[in-house]
């Protein structure tokens, strides 16, 4: 029993922050009905940003502390959110009226093109760095159950942003433009509605959201690289189609019900050794059975 | 090549002449393999394996319009098949079969990667575009997981010892036949489907058109060939990993693609060429290589996204 | 028009590629090098690449070897499958290189051995330790030990020093190097009496752990056994010391380096493992080698592949001395027939299968270094 709650709370742990980037997946394609491929490479550079601003703001501010990492997840998420909107700019925003298929080559380009100059020497370097400990770490001990700190930490932030961004686009001006433009652009900008700035104002958005996740996951597992971004990028993509791609609600669930799969995959002798086909299977199968995804809405292409 | 749009003429003569070219080249070359030294034996060899499998995907990713990821999950079922075969059947038999033991390894190393293909293809096609890359990426990392833990095949340590079968000759002629078979179908009267699909699946499914038959045959006949240089790549390294056939392998074939221009059969040839060679010529880069990769990619989708060797692309109306 | 200019530019691509200058360095004996400079497993590649070239530097320094300068020509394989054969060709098709050192990881060298042991160039391999390597052919050698050794060293470690009769064994399915020492590992544990509670598997790269260390959790093992590389050890480490594991984790050689303290800090204070040398041993070898690299590479402390690597070439230069030749038949019985060499990694014999026959070192993580606890001999 303490086992089967034990493995819960990993599963809930690791599915908040699946859940944290499929949010930016999902709100990036619910806008612009394109998989961004760079937004795992993003965050990574929200990690490497917050290793390389923490040493500065601890000659300021005591570290670990709850302020410190308030400052240096906030300037990480703004250099983030100015990296994303040059990319929407410099390679996606030129290719807006190309085919699909156009877009997608590009933003797997861009992908390696962030991954594999990081991993160059004179960047960041292809070697593991380690990540310093931003907050104060305390594990809470309940009847023979471990909660860190740190997943408590992943699980309100992904719940507050969720809740944050449910607000922004369903309550305010910004939200109600980026909806118009995701249902049609033409009209939206008939409409008066200045395209470009919604678009750039998503990428913006889900570049800082893709940050934050980087600089949770960083402290959830200490050691950066270049290629951190790659696997959760995959898995949190996969939730997000999971949930029904588009569907800010959907994605927390789908990053939710996917982190608690492969924890309980991974903790099965003979099993845990798949761990890692696990999501793929599942891709499949919800597109096979429910392409929509749980709690997407089916589509037909309009001619 | 002549133009896709242009009325369905028996263009088989163009396909012919590469296959005669082809085999030509093959038999030549063949004759003077001793001459060459390994170093550049082996990068030969090389071209010929990137020229089968940038032209089979080019049939999905280019003739037909989808996209593909996962090329390298196919080259590894079909490398890890015929591998398998010729190393358990080899010591079996004399070695004056040898040609016969590579011919059936190789053939069973297409047909179950086919067959793959089919297994694949099938579920994914009511997937757009990107859907479609993601699953087949995602095919190609479950190969990957699955080979890994396949201890007949060496599971993480990989497979060694597989007998050096693959020539020059086997190569070329193979590639040859690659070239005539997917220019000779895109260029049929059936293959016209092929292009119609890739153009406007719904203007070609209202034409009478069955867009899932044409993007199932394009994935299984890619998916075949590719099978088919997995083997010779096998029987050509000697050994195989799981490592060897990730995402970037994938990545590495469809840049040529890309770069050779979608639908463009010739091109493609050349690009596969150039891009074997490049890295040859440019090794005290490698580090580099990469990198320059990636910026080709979105230097040519916003540039010239039909290709580099590409001139006259002549597609009706306003895309 | 178009197609001619292009293929025309093909062809001299061709040419350039095919005719580029065979340069045979004036003369002097022209040692190839193949490493993952660059790519996922560089750190190893680039440690394994420095200690060869100190190596190298320093015969060159002293006059070289048979009178002739010695010439290292090192190729990239970028940690790539596939990519070795074709360095190792052109090592030794184009450049005529007369002996090959490389690699580290030994899937690698699997690809490289069966092209050295056809064009009958010997290869001596620093650090794979998969025993698959030399079973190639009679010109493949290497100059550390195997895995079976290192799994038993640590089995009967674990058996005798740690008084363990419980072990769970989490292994990195992704790593040929991971698996075989599990496998050796868990051999000599059950021969010992010992009982293995639990096997569970990771993936190489990947950064929640938790669901497996709970599991290993609930089988109250007495130590766990994780061959794998720093950068996931440390951070299984972490884990375990959140999940309230409290026994100690034992491993091998892919722990060592200075990452595993930076990443791991105190959660990997008190955890074992083996490895081929210890940089704090009291060998005059080792104190004048851990020097000259350390002038040489800014003050960085060489770490076991470097070592390996620095041993490789000294020990490959060693058999041309002997052999008095650099042709390839007198060079690989040279080779086969080294006993008792010095290297900083300790004594080297070549057994009749070409492996070195030598002793390993265990070490603990203790107040943040590793801390040499005793040798053992094969």
């Amino acid at each position: 029993m303490d086992w089967l709650l034990q493995q819960l709370i990993n599963g809930l742990a690791l599915g908040s922050i699946y859940a944290l980037i499929a949010l930016g997946y999902t709100m990036v394609y619910g806008v612009l009905r394109f998989i961004n491929f760079a937004h795992a490479d993003v965050l990574m550079l929200g990690a490497y940003a917050a290793y390389f601003i923490a040493p500065a703001v601890s000659t300021v501010l005591p570290l670990p502390s709850l302020t410190g990492t308030l400052i240096i997840v906030l300037l990480s998420a703004m250099i983030c959110a100015g990296i994303g909107m040059l990319i929407e700019i410099l390679a996606y925003r030129p290719l807006r009226q190309r085919p699909r298929l156009t877009v997608l080559i590009t933003a797997i380009g861009v992908s390696l093109f962030i991954e594999f100059t990081c991993q160059h020497k004179a960047v960041f370097g292809a070697d593991t760095k380690p990540f310093p400990q931003l907050l104060p770490v305390h594990d809470f001990h309940l009847a023979g159950l471990v909660i860190g700190s740190n997943d408590l930490v992943v699980v309100v932030t992904t719940l507050l942003l969720l809740v944050g961004l449910w607000f922004i686009v369903q309550r305010t001006k910004m939200g109600t433009a980026m909806r118009a433009v995701s249902y049609n652009q033409q009209a939206a900008a008939l409409m008066g509605i200045n395209i470009n700035r919604i678009i750039s104002f998503t990428f913006g958005l889900g570049s800082a959201l893709a940050a934050i996740a980087g600089i949770l996951y960083a402290l959830k597992a200490p050691g950066i690289d270049p290629l951190m971004g790659v696997q959760p990028g995959l898995r949190a993509f996969i939730a997000a189609v999971l949930g029904g791609i588009g569907n800010l609600p959907g994605a927390a669930l789908g990053g939710l019900l996917l982190g608690l799969l492969e924890t309980f995959a991974g903790g099965i002798s003979g099993l845990s050794n798949y761990r890692d086909g696990i999501a793929f299977a599942i891709l499949i199968l919800i597109l096979l059975f429910k392409p929509a995804g749980l709690l997407g809405k089916a589509t037909v292409e309009k001619v | 090549m002549s133009s896709p749009l242009s009325p369905a003429t028996p263009t088989c003569a163009g396909a012919k002449r590469w296959l005669i070219a082809g085999i030509i080249l093959a038999v030549v070359v063949s004759q003077f393999s001793a001459q060459f030294n390994r170093y550049h034996l082996g990068i030969l060899v090389d071209i010929g394996i990137n020229i089968i499998l940038a032209v089979s995907l080019n049939l999905i990713n280019g003739h037909t319009g989808q996209f593909s990821l996962g090329h390298a999950g196919f080259m590894a079922v079909g490398g890890y098949t015929a591998a398998k075969i010729s190393l358990v059947a080899s010591p079996m038999l004399p070695p004056a079969l040898q040609p016969v033991i590579f011919l059936v390894a190789l053939l069973a190393g297409g047909g179950l990667s086919a067959m793959t293909g089919l297994a694949v293809g099938v579920p994914s096609l009511r997937l757009r575009g990107d859907y479609l890359a993601i699953v087949t990426l995602g095919f190609g990392e479950i190969i990957r997981v699955v080979v890994q833990n396949m201890e007949s095949v060496g599971a993480a340590s990989g497979l060694k010892g597989i007998p050096k079968y693959t020539s020059l000759g086997w190569t070329f002629a193979l590639a040859a036949i690659t070239i005539y078979f997917v220019t000779a179908l895109v260029n049929s009267t059936y293959g016209r489907g092929f292009i119609a699909v890739s153009d406007d699946e719904v203007a070609a499914s209202s034409m009478g058109i069955n867009p899932v038959r044409y993007k199932v045959t394009a994935f299984v006949t890619g998916a075949f060939f590719a099978g088919i240089a997995g083997g010779l790549y096998a029987h050509h390294k000697q050994f195989l990993s799981p490592t060897g056939f990730d995402f970037l392998k994938s990545i590495d074939i469809v840049v040529m693609v890309i770069l050779g221009g979608m639908g463009r059969t010739a091109g493609v040839v050349v690009a596969a060429i150039l891009l074997t060679l490049l890295p040859e010529v440019l090794r005290q880069f490698s580090e580099y290589r990469m990198i320059i990769y990636s910026l080709l990619i979105i230097v040519l989708m916003m540039a010239r996204p039909q290709g580099l060797f590409t001139w006259k692309r002549k597609k009706g109306g306003a895309a | 028009m178009h197609r001619r200019t292009l293929s025309l530019a093909a062809f001299s691509i061709f040419l350039t590629a095919f005719t580029g200058c065979g340069k045979s360095g004036g003369g002097g004996i022209v040692i190839g090098e193949f490493a993952s400079l660059t790519g996922k497993e560089a750190t190893f590649g680039i440690s394994s690449h420095e200690g060869t070239l100190l190596a190298i530097e320093t015969l060159n320094a002293a006059g070289g070897v048979l009178g002739k300068n010695i010439e290292l020509l090192t190729e990239d394989n970028q940690s790539k499958a596939g990519e070795t054969s074709n360095v190792v060709n052109k090592l030794i098709s184009k450049d005529g290189a007369v002996a090959m050192l490389g690699e580290v990881a030994s899937s690698r060298s699997l690809e490289a051995a069966p092209i050295c042991q056809e064009s009958g160039i010997p290869m001596v391999s620093p650090a794979s330790t998969n025993p698959k390597v030399t079973e190639v052919g009679d010109y493949i050698f290497r100059v550390c030990f195997i895995d079976p050794f290192q799994g038993t060293v640590m089995a009967n470690f674990v058996t005798k020093t740690l008084k363990a009769n419980k072990v769970a064994v989490f292994t990195d399915v992704k790593s040929d190097y991971s698996k075989g020492l599990a496998k050796f590992f868990k051999e000599g544990f059950v021969k010992n009496g010992g009982q293995i509670v639990a096997e569970l598997d990771f993936n190489g790269g990947d950064k929640d752990f938790k669901a497996q260390l709970t599991a290993i959790k609930g089988a109250t093992p007495d130590a766990i056994f994780v061959p794998g590389y720093y950068t996931d050890v440390a951070l299984i480490a972490i884990q375990a010391k959140q999940l309230g594991i409290a026994v100690p984790l034992c491993g091998g050689d892919g722990w060592e380096s200075q990452t595993l303290l930076d990443i791991g800090k105190d959660a990997v204070e008190g955890h074992y493992f083996s490895t081929h040398y210890a940089s704090d041993a009291a060998s005059p070898a080792v104190t004048a080698f851990v020097a000259a690299y350390k002038k040489r590479f800014n003050g960085k402390v060489p770490d076991a592949m470097a070592a390996l690597g620095y041993d490789s070439a000294m020990f490959l230069v060693d058999a041309i001395k002997r052999a008095g030749s650099k042709e390839s038949k007198a060079l690989r019985d040279a080779l086969a027939a080294s006993k008792d060499y010095e290297a900083v990694t300790g004594k080297i014999s070549i057994n009749a299968q070409r492996d070195a026959v030598k002793s390993a070192v265990i070490l603990q993580v203790k107040d943040g270094k590793f801390k040499y606890l005793e040798t053992v001999a094969p």
